[in-house]
């Protein structure tokens, strides 16, 4: 896999205030990458600079090797948090102006248009003006204009709020078939569970600074705890090598006394002909980490 | 295509679709058009009836105003008594009547008496009066051709020489500043609604966050020059419909009513200045709309601060009064040479006085200078203010942000 593109020790100041602070990542071809962080963290900025709308007071942003400018942005597809579209304008319109910006080829658009509203189910709608839509359906047609002009890299910032779940299912398929043509697509959320669901791999900001960075499931093991979680049948009575039971809503957690490893926990649950009906080595969710490591920097 | 000339395309033609621009740009020559139709029916109308002849009474207690009893439309009855003549008027018989007293010839004074509730005396009806009084004070004692020039002594032939002797091809008067004043009319309003759109397109974009993408696509000088580009294409039109369908209308109405229509000429150079006083014009607003825009949260704050300026268009319209009496005031030439005044002011002063060459080349390069540094300071302040979104900066920050930028 090669790179998409590529941030180097990027500086972002606002009125002195430093707004991403020696930043470095990168996202590579056929993967759904995930930028989060709590408000205010640096990601809008980030992502304006990887768009070139703003300059880095310092540090590189390239794409493909290649320095931001008209061409590369070109390359990029971007949905922002907030959307809007021209709302006198029609489907069509807006969406042959938008793609003629980057680069399309005005006659193309139509065909491909068709294409896209048809997958969507919003083939209807072209003639349409887009005052005449509902908040959900213009969030689908922006997500069209980001990438009818086949962007190597699509932004995304927050693309699921405001969708309902037939919508956000179908938003979803439509990432990992970008993703499955070697397309990179950065996710910028709040969700965590989405997150966990597409990304595979993060990038945490936190005051301008990268907090976490890399293999989501990598980050995960790194959080391991010393527990395993058990749904069984039967009686379990004292468990040698667990120190404390917690009951759950619908299993147990066993705290291992540092010495026991899970496998040995569960040789003697099968020596002892517990039934088991689940078995797992405890890893918090992303979200628990994202507040961990938040909670870590506010202190 | 070059991503500034997709801009233009769009500005162009999302502009002209507007109906406020539709409407602003036929109005004119439709509503010209209705009032020559309108002259035309109720003049075909009227023609058959004769003039209706008024009769109204005078009582003559001074004597000898016996003679000369019509007056144009007008018929003089005479009465012997001040009650006679009030029960003709009551009765109907006359619509007013007038008193010559004894002492008329030492006091000029006459008393009129009528049933209308007037704010004074109808001028036709005056004229007819003292063309009456006139022509029986003079009777026997001038010829009736002396009478006549008594009454109306002069009719002013202005002939306008060259500095040669020879007869000038422009001869002024009001039927030269008719088309300047009409265009500066509606050039002012022509410039008030372009930098009206500019500011309500680039605050629509910033508030549905539109101009995130548009910046992830082009750059905030190839969406400054494509929006100029595209709003003066559309306000070009507008101007152009105006100028050709000017001098068409009013060759019509010369045709057709005549009179002071038939006066009426383009000053020299008109055309070629109206057309630079137009692209200046219009440049220096798009580039004080776009400063504006990119500073302003909203659409409507961006509306109420351009207010500060478009105003401004409109001030030479406000004096266009005192320009018509003291045309070499120097009011006019603050108003000619301050940029944003200048083209309205100078279409206006075009039709009334001739222009120093002096004036004409500092207002020109004013405006162009004007033009070049707010245009180097919008794309800075486009840069800087664009993407944001909170309130709006004040005047101190700005100056220190464009320092920083």
């Amino acid at each position: 896999m090669s790179s998409i593109i590529t941030c180097e020790h990027v500086v972002k100041r606002y009125d002195g205030v430093v707004a991403v602070d020696d930043l470095s990542f990168s996202v590579e071809e056929g993967e759904i990458f995930g930028l989060i962080g709590p408000n205010g963290a640096g990601k809008t900025t980030t992502i304006r600079m990887m768009m070139d709308i703003i300059k880095p007071d310092s540090g590189e942003v390239t794409v493909f090797g290649e320095k931001l400018g008209e061409t590369t942005k070109n390359k990029l597809g971007y949905m922002p948090e907030e959307r809007g579209l021209y709302k006198k304008l029609r489907v069509l319109e807006s969406i042959t102006y938008l793609a003629s910006l980057k680069g399309m080829d005005r006659r193309l658009v139509p065909e491909k248009a068709d294409k896209l509203l048809g997958r969507t189910g919003m083939l209807a709608t072209r003639g349409k003006k887009i005052e005449e839509m509902s908040k959900g359906m213009g969030q689908i047609i922006q997500f069209i204009t980001t990438i009818i002009h086949d962007p190597m890299l699509i932004i995304l910032d927050e693309p699921f709020s405001g969708l309902d779940p037939v919508n956000t299912e179908l938003l979803k398929d439509m990432c990992f078939d970008l993703k499955n043509r070697g397309r990179a697509v950065i996710l910028s959320t709040h969700q965590m569970n989405q997150v966990e669901e597409l990304c595979d791999r993060i990038l945490m900001v936190n005051k301008g600074r990268a907090v976490l960075y890399g293999d989501l499931s990598e980050i995960k093991s790194g959080y391991q705890s010393n527990s395993v979680l058990l749904d069984y049948l039967g009686e379990l009575g004292e468990v040698p090598g667990v120190s404390e039971k917690r009951a759950r809503k619908d299993h147990i957690e066993l705290v291992l006394d540092g010495k026991t490893t899970p496998g040995e926990v569960l040789a003697y649950l099968v020596k002892h002909d517990i039934n088991v009906n689940r078995f797992e080595v405890a890893t918090p969710s992303l979200n628990e980490i994202f507040l961990m490591e938040v909670g870590k920097h506010r202190e | 295509m070059n991503k500034t000339l997709l801009i233009f395309r769009h500005e162009f033609l999302h502009t002209i679709k507007r109906i406020g621009f539709v409407v602003m740009t036929l109005v004119v020559p439709v509503i010209a058009l209705l009032a020559i139709g309108i002259y035309q029916l109720v003049t075909t109308v009227t023609e058959p009836s004769a003039v209706e002849v008024t009769t109204i009474g005078y009582v003559d207690e001074l004597g000898g105003f016996d003679g000369y009893t019509t007056q144009g439309a007008i018929e003089f009855a005479r009465y012997d008594t001040r009650d006679e003549a009030t029960q003709a008027l009551t009765s109907g018989d006359i619509s007013e009547y007038f008193v010559i007293p004894h002492d008329y010839i030492l006091t000029g004074l006459v008393n009129r008496y009528t049933l209308e509730k007037q704010l004074e005396t109808p001028p036709s009806m005056v004229a007819a009066i003292k063309n009456f009084l006139t022509s029986n004070l003079l009777s026997d004692r001038v010829s009736r051709d002396t009478a006549i020039r008594i009454e109306a002594p002069l009719y002013v032939v202005v002939t306008r020489l060259t500095e040669t002797g020879d007869i000038a091809s422009d001869q002024g008067g009001y039927g030269n500043a008719i088309v300047p004043g009409i265009f500066a009319f509606l050039l002012a309003f022509s410039l008030n609604f372009s930098a009206s759109y500019f500011v309500q397109g680039l605050g629509e974009e910033k508030e549905n966050r539109l101009i995130e993408v548009l910046l992830s696509s082009v750059s905030p000088r190839q969406l400054l020059i494509g929006k100029i580009l595209g709003l003066g294409a559309a306000g070009m039109v507008q101007v152009a419909v105006w100028l050709i369908s000017l001098p068409l209308i009013l060759g019509l109405a010369s045709a057709t009513i005549g009179g002071f229509f038939s006066t009426i000429e383009l000053p020299p150079n008109f055309v070629v200045l109206g057309i630079i006083y137009f692209i200046l014009g219009y440049l220096l607003f798009a580039v004080l709309s776009a400063g504006v825009g990119a500073i302003s949260p909203g659409v409507r704050e961006g509306q109420q601060l351009a207010l500060v300026y478009t105003l401004f268009a409109f001030v030479p319209l406000w004096f266009s009064s005192l320009l018509f009496v003291f045309p070499s005031s120097p009011i006019w030439k603050v108003l000619t040479i301050f940029p944003i005044t200048a083209p309205i002011a100078m279409m206006l002063k075009l039709g009334v006085t001739d222009i120093p060459a002096w004036e004409l080349a500092a207002s020109i390069i004013i405006l162009a200078l004007s033009i070049i540094v707010l245009l180097f300071l919008s794309i800075k302040i486009f840069r800087v203010y664009l993407l944001m979104y909170g309130k709006r900066p004040g005047l101190g920050e700005i100056i220190r942000n464009l320092r920083n930028a």
